[in-house]
């Protein structure tokens, strides 16, 4: 309670003083800092999660649960099974932060890296110069290796769209005198730079330190949780309802997906968001997976970087403490953790909704 | 000649578009694209973290998220060319230098500022005002099985002056860079000695000095930073220098001056040669070296003087890749930054 009321006393100013606090991003002076890019990492990151959890999730218990074997050393491998999953869930964290980077971020090594992608799929290429009068020109290339040779009035294109005609300076050719060629004039050998446009389907193997990675590196963290609770959900619907289905002549799908499935659908969900809010509040799994505490945007697809709420609080509440400042990356972190709090309440207060209203007497 | 006259107008220009924003030449700028990677070290990266800020402002199309892997986290990545810019408080191991060799990564170290290393007490800690090194080596050295080395317990072990209270050790976390270069001072390679366990480790400085304040007979070690914005709770002690036998503050002046040995560390990035091609990366670079005096200062570190940020600024111009710190045998070179940092003393990778 104190701790609450303490953050809330420091966190106040910090959302109520910046009108930006919200869409900002993380910025070096407290006044200006925002978690605009990392609370869309939040979202996002948990919407991925959802996305592959839930029906994963759910479908592994209507498996376990609905499906028991009847054959003797399949009912053992069961319990092992069942066994294993009540494990998983006490596993810390931090450790499938390890295995996702592993198993998701690099794949093993066995895809090549992240800068150097074995499948990619959605990401255009082209080759930045810096013209030798600073403007900047682009040339489109096939892929990130090929380099272009460059001819006197090959066209390459300007940032916004619009043509130019390059001019080529061989190693003795004279510097053009005027300003106008010089925004076009390259070296004949000049440095371009490998620059990636990507669009918001791509794709690539291995996932590298990507939004995707880290979906499905909490979708680890999550599943062992999500799998229980639904079991439970399924295990609190009366055998009689089953029974009266089989009685009247339903095969075991239709049980399901009739009986079953609908009966216990206030219980899943309530595990669900609960595991939901779990994951949202973890930093140590994505800390370890992609620890970037400044970066300017939200992502735009599943490949693209990001930083996560509880990352960003945990970065600014280490920073030092300026005795003198008014508002202090403490005061920004509290702000951060309301922020959070607020999510996971109304997360909480959904469930516990969902709960009320739509549990039916079964008996 | 040509290359020359590039660079001279690449200076030129940058150097206006610092400025004068509405510079005209500076709109060409403006118009870079990409993504510029940026990850390594905790106490550097507030430093790169200014630098993206302020580089946004120039080149808005241009991201440059910076992340927090630590020092050897950072290297690990940057050794696998995955990374553009390594952020390092301590120089390249010999180990990474040799998997960036294994895996053709060539790269241009610069330091861009020095940060000092506060040994720190509490502020109404009466006796404790000096130490020399030996003294530290005592109190954080680990005691050695075969008894030629113990270490002190209490403070009268220290100095036979002081009172009987025991030593209570805040350090920051082992991963980090600030730790390994308190170790290489104190402990160094001598055979068979190590760092204390005993210790209460953070990864967080502000637990370090909150735990330092509380704590009767504590004593800790952490970047000054942390100390310049906490001196009403702290104390730093004056390290004498080894060389002149002086004992000397922690301040801006005595760190950047070097009077303030051993625990005047430089701060470093090292920047991917294959990126550095890219004209986004070499504006940025080129900017963040412009005003790496000032980036330091805003985060309470201090500037290079002038004679090794030119030579930084040479060095990147003209792709000086390699280490200064090691010699090709694996032998680390000793001397000062500015010793050292000579274009001259520079070891290139195959």
């Amino acid at each position: 309670m104190v701790l609450l009321l303490s953050i809330i006393v420091q966190g106040l100013p910090a959302i109520t003083s910046s009108s930006h606090f919200f869409t900002n991003p993380p910025a070096p002076e407290a006044t200006e800092a925002g978690i605009g890019p990392s609370l869309q990492g939040s979202i996002w990151v948990c919407c991925g999660c959802a996305l592959f959890c839930l029906p994963l999730g759910i479908g592994t218990a209507i498996f376990l649960e609905e499906f028991k074997p009847t054959n003797r050393w399949l009912r053992r491998l069961s319990s092992l099974l069942q066994l294993n999953i009540s494990n998983l869930a006490g596993v810390p964290s931090i450790v499938y932060g390890i295995l996702g980077l592993t198993a998701f971020a690099t794949m093993f090594g066995v895809f090549g890296s992240d800068a150097d992608p074995w499948f990619e799929i959605g990401t255009t290429y082209k080759r930045q110069y810096l013209t030798e009068g600073m403007e900047v020109v682009f040339l489109p290339v096939e892929d990130r290796d090929s380099i272009p040779a460059l001819t006197d009035g090959m066209v390459a294109y300007k940032s916004d769209g619009s043509e130019v005609k390059l001019n080529v300076i061989g190693p003795d050719d004279d510097f053009p005198d005027d300003d106008a060629t010089m925004a076009v004039s390259v070296l004949s050998d000049a440095e371009g730079g490998i620059n990636a446009n990507q669009a918001w389907y791509s794709f690539r193997l291995p996932f590298g330190r990507s939004v995707l990675a880290a979906s499905l590196t909490l979708m680890l963290v999550i599943l062992p949780v999500i799998i229980i609770s639904t079991q439970e959900a399924l295990r609190a619907v009366p055998s009689s309802l089953r029974q009266a289905a089989q009685g009247l002549g339903c095969t075991p799908w239709q049980v399901i997906s009739n009986v079953s499935l609908p009966a216990a659908v206030p219980g899943i969900m309530t595990g669900a968001i609960l595991a939901m809010s779990r994951a949202i509040g973890e930093a140590a799994p994505i800390l370890m997976l992609a620890g970037i505490v400044y970066i300017t945007q939200g992502p735009k697809h599943l490949m693209d970087d990001f930083s996560v709420l509880p990352i960003q609080i945990y970065y600014w509440a280490g920073l030092p403490i300026n005795p003198n400042a008014t508002l202090n990356f403490q005061h920004i972190a509290a702000g951060g953790i309301i922020v959070l709090l607020g999510i996971l309440f109304a997360f909480n207060s959904i469930a516990v909704l969902i709960r009320q209203l739509a549990t039916k007497r079964l008996t | 000649m040509k290359r020359v006259f590039t660079w001279t107008l690449f200076a030129l220009v940058v150097a206006l578009g610092t400025n004068f924003g509405t510079n005209a030449n500076a709109q060409g700028i403006a118009d870079l694209e990409g993504k510029i990677v940026v990850d390594g070290s905790s106490t550097v990266a507030p430093i790169s973290i200014r630098a993206s800020d302020a580089f946004r402002k120039k080149c808005p199309k241009v991201s440059v998220p910076v992340g927090v892997s630590g020092t050897g986290g950072g290297f690990k990545r940057f050794t696998k060319g995955e990374t553009d810019i390594s952020d390092a408080s301590r120089p390249i191991k010999f180990k990474e230098l040799k998997q960036c060799e294994e895996n053709g990564v060539k790269f241009i170290e610069i330091p861009v500022a020095y940060d000092g290393l506060t040994i720190a007490v509490a502020k109404n800690n009466s006796f404790v005002d000096v130490l020399t090194v030996d003294q530290l080596k005592k109190i954080f050295r680990a005691s050695k099985g075969d008894g030629s080395f113990t270490n002190a317990k209490t403070w009268k072990e220290v100095n036979p002056e002081w009172p009987e209270t025991p030593i209570k050790i805040f350090a920051p976390g082992t991963d980090s860079g600030t730790f390994d270069y308190f170790k290489e001072v104190v402990v160094g390679k001598e055979e068979g000695a190590s760092i204390r366990e005993d210790m209460s480790v953070s990864e967080d400085d502000n637990q370090l000095v909150q735990g330092i304040a509380n704590t009767d007979g504590a004593v800790g070690f952490f970047g000054a930073s942390y100390y310049f914005s906490n001196q009403d709770k702290l104390k730093a002690v004056k390290i004498v220098n080894p060389a002149t036998k002086e004992a000397v503050e922690v301040s801006a002046e005595n760190i950047e001056s070097g009077k303030y040995a051993p625990f005047s560390r430089p701060l470093f990035i090292y920047v991917n040669a294959k990126s550095a091609r890219r004209p986004e990366v070499k504006v940025f670079v080129t900017h963040f070296l412009d005003n790496a005096g000032e980036l330091a200062k805003a985060v309470d570190y201090v500037g290079l003087p002038e004679s090794i940020s030119s030579v930084a600024m040479n060095h990147f111009k003209r792709r000086k890749t390699g280490t200064h710190f090691w010699d090709k045998d694996g032998e680390k070179k000793e001397g000062s930054l500015t010793e050292l940092y000579t274009a001259e003393n520079i070891l290139s990778l195959e």
